[in-house]
């Protein structure tokens, strides 16, 4: 085959004179009927042969090609008067304010006109926006009230929506607008920024309507076996009829009144087969009452043609389902469900080296998994593989060169997708692993990428189709590649939830296996490698400590210190000898010191598992993924872990000092606010009194809110060291779930409520609730809840949370579509941006945007956490080195 | 505020600019193997190019300090208004 190659050199739009139209058009549409009592479609109409088939077997009247090939003809109809074209109608008010009603000169002594023209024609030249000038001409000419040219005193035009003019007060006919754009010479066209070449002034009110072609407009039939027309079909329709009758009411001599009656309604069926949704006139509608759907609609908007077909558009080969987790399956695999693998195919050319496992797929046919949907012959027809008979006439074909569209099959490689489609993440490549069942299954570690859950998440799967995309996907979107985030540097992808607190628990200096208990955990968790590590390693009188087994799936050379998620930031840390166990101690592969939570291998934050994969590679660090989750779930499977309201009880003692301070906190409040209203309190710099006040409520009772929590964790720890697990204290500080302050709010004091960061101030005047006295500023009447979630809120409490409740609310569902917003035209601008081979950022021209990327030419997913280079790590590299 | 003139190039927040000297153009250029209008543009009338009297088709270079990188340099060529 040739190819011929051309650069567009540019584009350029202008407007269809009626010659133009009557050129390209095939047909001269009269009549309103599409077919004949016989259903043939009848010359002259709408429907008529000459416009193009899409009935399959029928060859084309104009151009002899078969449906499908044939692109369409163009028709015309002959407006009897001509009318103005919607999408023009402002810009034509505009030049009618502007020209001479006698004359059709522009306003202007001709200097004024020839040096406009010079400047629009250099503006075009550099590519500058000749709009600007345009604007500076109208608002020179359309102030004149004589004409410089011909000394016509001039009216005042006035442009009524959609498409009305009037003069004076008196309508200007479509015809006498017309006219006038006619007499504009081409020298001043070109001063309103016409190109004459290809669009004068008068193009802009239609005498002759383009019939677009049956092919942009089919006709559906309808299982009944009627017909069912487009809406532009039908729009065309009414155009024709009015036009007709407007003719015959001319030829007849019919009265003034009646032919612009039925101008006007002319008119308003061209105007809405243009756009439907014109302001100012009612939408043409279906029978149904469905407002029609014309041009302009079809365009339009996200469902338009532009953003819904050309920039975006439907695909074949991907399913769509509810997913669900399944923690023993690696984190780069995706389980298929069976149905879906029968579905989605893969392609596979024949070659001597496969042709018998194919042989086998083709015999097992579209039914039976695993097996193939479709055989393709070299010349790329393709045999249907549904029915036994087509399976035994593609079985005796098959043959080397000819393709066959298999099933998907474990280990396939396709792409995962969850929308909000936001960064890079969200569509990562997994491997199939076929399983029973309905849903997609997928590993608990890579939901915080997709940001997934499963309570009814559906995620995109798509199979891949080519050798190039399936390489590219294996290369560089695998899971596993895209542990690192390029946002920050660190782990996206890592253990969430149970993992963490399981981990917690784990490694915790008091937890010990028999050796039996060991080996069971190591058994589940499919560590069988490391089940022989194990034995050969010394038990402490027969027991393994959750650091030594942890230590079975670290890379043997690791060193690492770091303080871990529980550290307690005491004044000074004592490193190794920390009570807490909260410093990390890795040294040669062995956890020596520290517990493990969310600092070690969590999504967002691991400092184990992030340098793993900077200094062993993905694939250490998702088998140490893989590993340690499975591990720790089976840990803590049979350890057990809970949660309860229990979890916040708190002794008497406990909650009378929580009581003593929060009471004193609001003495305080009180306190303050007497010395304000006795004039004492010194304003702050820069703020009023008032601003101050609430300042320092604010504050105290912040103050005391996490006071009342300091004392609750106090004792929920001394309850725990007694040895009663405490699920949700281990959760929070662990890192798995939950925070200190959603413990304080549940055990101790909820706190300040508030709307727009202030102290609820709204409701009646001079109070919050008619519960309080007016004027009353204490803390009570603000919105400050002293009750925690366990011992509930009193009515006022509750209404005042409420309030603040709503707010957050409302905040994240204005945020979310005011972010979606913005990173959509964040990406526009930013879409075309590559960093090249020589480090330099540039634009789709190769306009350089930026010498180095980032300045310091770094890759943000290579760095540690945003630093280039991290001197502690080094400095530790080196000394372990040494010593 | 009159007549006193402030020396903008004294701002803290405004960053070294230099003319770059017809070889020292060529050799940027030549380094990237691009032409003058594929850098990143400044226009005359900009207060730091009309203090250093760069001429349209001058090359600048601006020193600036980086959070990430120290010292950053980036150039820019000098265009006319129209």
């Amino acid at each position: 085959m040739r190819v011929f190659q051309r650069t567009i050199a540019g584009i350029k739009f202008g407007i269809l004179s009626p010659e133009q139209i009557r050129e390209m058009s095939v047909a001269k549409i009269v009549t309103p009927d599409t077919y004949d009592e016989d259903g043939y479609p009848i010359e002259g109409g709408l429907m008529d042969p000459k416009l193009g088939v899409v009935d399959p077997g029928l060859r084309c009247k104009t151009c002899g090609a078969r449906a499908g090939e044939c692109p369409g003809h163009f028709g015309r109809i002959e407006l009897a008067r001509p009318v103005i074209h919607v999408g023009y109608a402002k810009h034509i008010a505009r030049i009618l304010k502007i020209i001479c009603r006698e004359c059709s000169r522009i306003k202007l002594p001709q200097e004024k006109i020839d040096e406009f023209r010079k400047r629009i024609k250099n503006a075009r030249k550099i590519g500058k926006d000749e709009e600007v000038i345009i604007d500076e001409l109208y608002n020179q000419a359309k102030q004149v009230k004589v004409c410089p040219h011909c000394g016509a005193e001039q009216g005042e035009i006035k442009f009524e929506k959609p498409t009305t003019y009037l003069e004076n007060g008196r309508k200007l006919t479509p015809s006498d607008v017309r006219e006038r754009l006619e007499k504009i010479t081409d020298e001043d066209a070109e001063a309103l920024g016409f190109d004459v070449e290809v669009a004068r002034p008068e193009y802009m009110v239609l005498t002759v309507l383009p019939v677009p072609p049956v092919t942009v407009r089919p006709s559906i039939i309808l299982e009944s076996g009627e017909r069912s027309e487009d809406d532009l079909t039908h729009k065309l329709v009414d155009i024709i009829r009015i036009n007709q009758r407007l003719q015959e009411n001319i030829e007849a001599g019919a009265p003034q009144i009646i032919i612009e009656d039925l101008w006007e309604l002319l008119q308003y069926h061209v105007t809405t087969y243009f756009n439907n949704e014109v302001a100012g006139i009612p939408p043409a509608r279906h029978r149904s009452g469905r407002p029609l759907k014309t041009l302009a609609q079809r365009l339009k908007g996200k469902e338009g043609r532009f953003r819904g077909n050309l920039s975006g558009k439907r695909v074949n080969f991907s399913a769509r389902t509810v997913i669900s987790p399944d923690p023993n399956i690696s984190i780069n695999e995706v389980g298929v469900p069976i149905e879906v693998a029968r579905e989605l195919t893969v392609p596979v050319r024949v070659t001597p080296y496969n042709i018998d496992y194919l042989r086998k797929l083709v015999k097992n046919g579209a039914h039976k998994y695993p097996g193939a949907n479709y055989v393709e012959r070299p010349d790329g027809s393709k045999i249907r593989l549904d029915k036994a008979k087509s399976v035994e006439k593609a079985l005796k074909e098959l043959d080397v060169g000819y393709i066959v569209h298999r099933h998907l099959q474990d280990g396939d490689i396709v792409l995962f997708n969850r929308q909000p489609s936001l960064h890079r993440m969200s569509i990562m490549a997994h491997e199939v692993r076929v399983m029973p069942g309905k849903t997609f299954r997928l590993n608990l570690c890579v939901c915080p990428p997709y940001n997934a859950d499963f309570d009814g998440d559906e995620m995109n799967l798509h199979a891949i189709q080519g050798e190039e995309a399936r390489a590219e996907a294996r290369m560089l979107m695998r899971v596993q590649d895209q542990i690192l985030s390029p946002r920050f540097g660190g782990p996206i992808i890592g253990g969430i939830h149970d993992h963490i607190s399981g981990a917690y628990l784990f490694t915790k200096k008091e937890t010990k296996f028999r050796r039996e208990e060991a080996l069971q955990l190591l058994y589940i968790a499919k560590m069988y490698d490391e089940i022989k590590k194990l034995l050969k390693e010394k038990s402490e009188d027969g027991y393994y400590t959750g650091k030594q087994i942890f230590s079975l799936i670290l890379p043997e050379d690791l060193n690492l210190r770091y303080k871990a998620k529980v550290c307690k930031k005491c004044e000074t840390c004592l490193e190794e000898d920390c009570p807490y166990d909260a410093f990390v101690v890795i040294k040669n592969g062995k956890l020596i010191k520290g517990v493990m939570d969310e600092k070690s291998f969590g999504a967002f934050a691991g400092e184990l598992l992030d340098r793993i994969v900077k200094d062993y590679g993905t694939d250490k660090a998702r088998e140490f993924l893989d590993k340690i989750t499975r591990l720790v779930i089976a840990f803590i499977s049979k350890r057990g872990f809970t949660t309860g309201i229990d979890d916040e009880d708190l002794p008497e003692e406990a909650k009378q000092r929580i009581n003593e301070i929060l009471t004193k906190a609001e003495e305080e409040v009180q306190n303050v606010i007497e010395m304000y209203e006795q004039g004492l309190l010194e304003p702050l710099p820069g703020r009023t009194l008032e601003e101050t006040l609430e300042m320092r409520i604010m504050q105290i009772l912040s103050e005391a809110r996490d006071k009342s929590g300091q004392i609750a964790n106090e004792y929920l720890e001394k309850i725990e060291e007694r040895g009663k697990l405490n699920g949700a204290r281990i959760m929070a500080i662990s890192g798995a779930r939950g925070s200190l302050l959603n413990l304080t709010q549940m055990a101790a004091c909820v706190g300040q409520q508030s709307v727009r960061g202030e102290r609820i101030k709204r409701g009646y005047s001079g109070r919050t609730l008619p519960h309080f006295k007016k004027g009353d500023i204490g803390a009570k009447a603000k919105g400050f809840v002293k009750s925690s979630y366990k011992s509930g809120l009193s009515p006022t409490e509750f209404f005042f949370h409420a309030m603040g409740g709503r707010e957050g609310l409302v905040d994240t569902a204005v945020r979310t579509s005011q972010s979606g917003y913005m990173q959509r035209r964040l990406i526009n601008a930013l879409q075309d941006l590559k960093v090249e081979y020589d480090n330099t950022v540039r634009d789709a021209r190769y306009v350089i945007v930026a010498f180095k990327h980032g300045e310091d030419g770094a890759d943000p997913a290579r760095t540690d956490w945003g630093k280039t280079v991290n001197v502690k790590k080094v400095i530790e590299k080196v000394i372990s080195k040494r010593g | 505020m009159g007549k006193r003139k402030v020396d903008i190039s004294k701002h803290e927040l405004v960053p070294e600019h230099i003319v770059l000297s017809e070889e020292e153009a060529n050799e940027l250029l030549k380094k990237l193997n691009i032409t003058k209008s594929q850098l990143p543009k400044i226009l005359a009338s900009d207060p730091m190019v009309k203090k250093i009297k760069a001429k349209p088709g001058d090359i600048i270079k601006i020193v600036r300090r980086s959070p990430t990188a120290g010292v950053y340099y980036y150039y820019r060529v000098v265009i006319s208004e129209k």
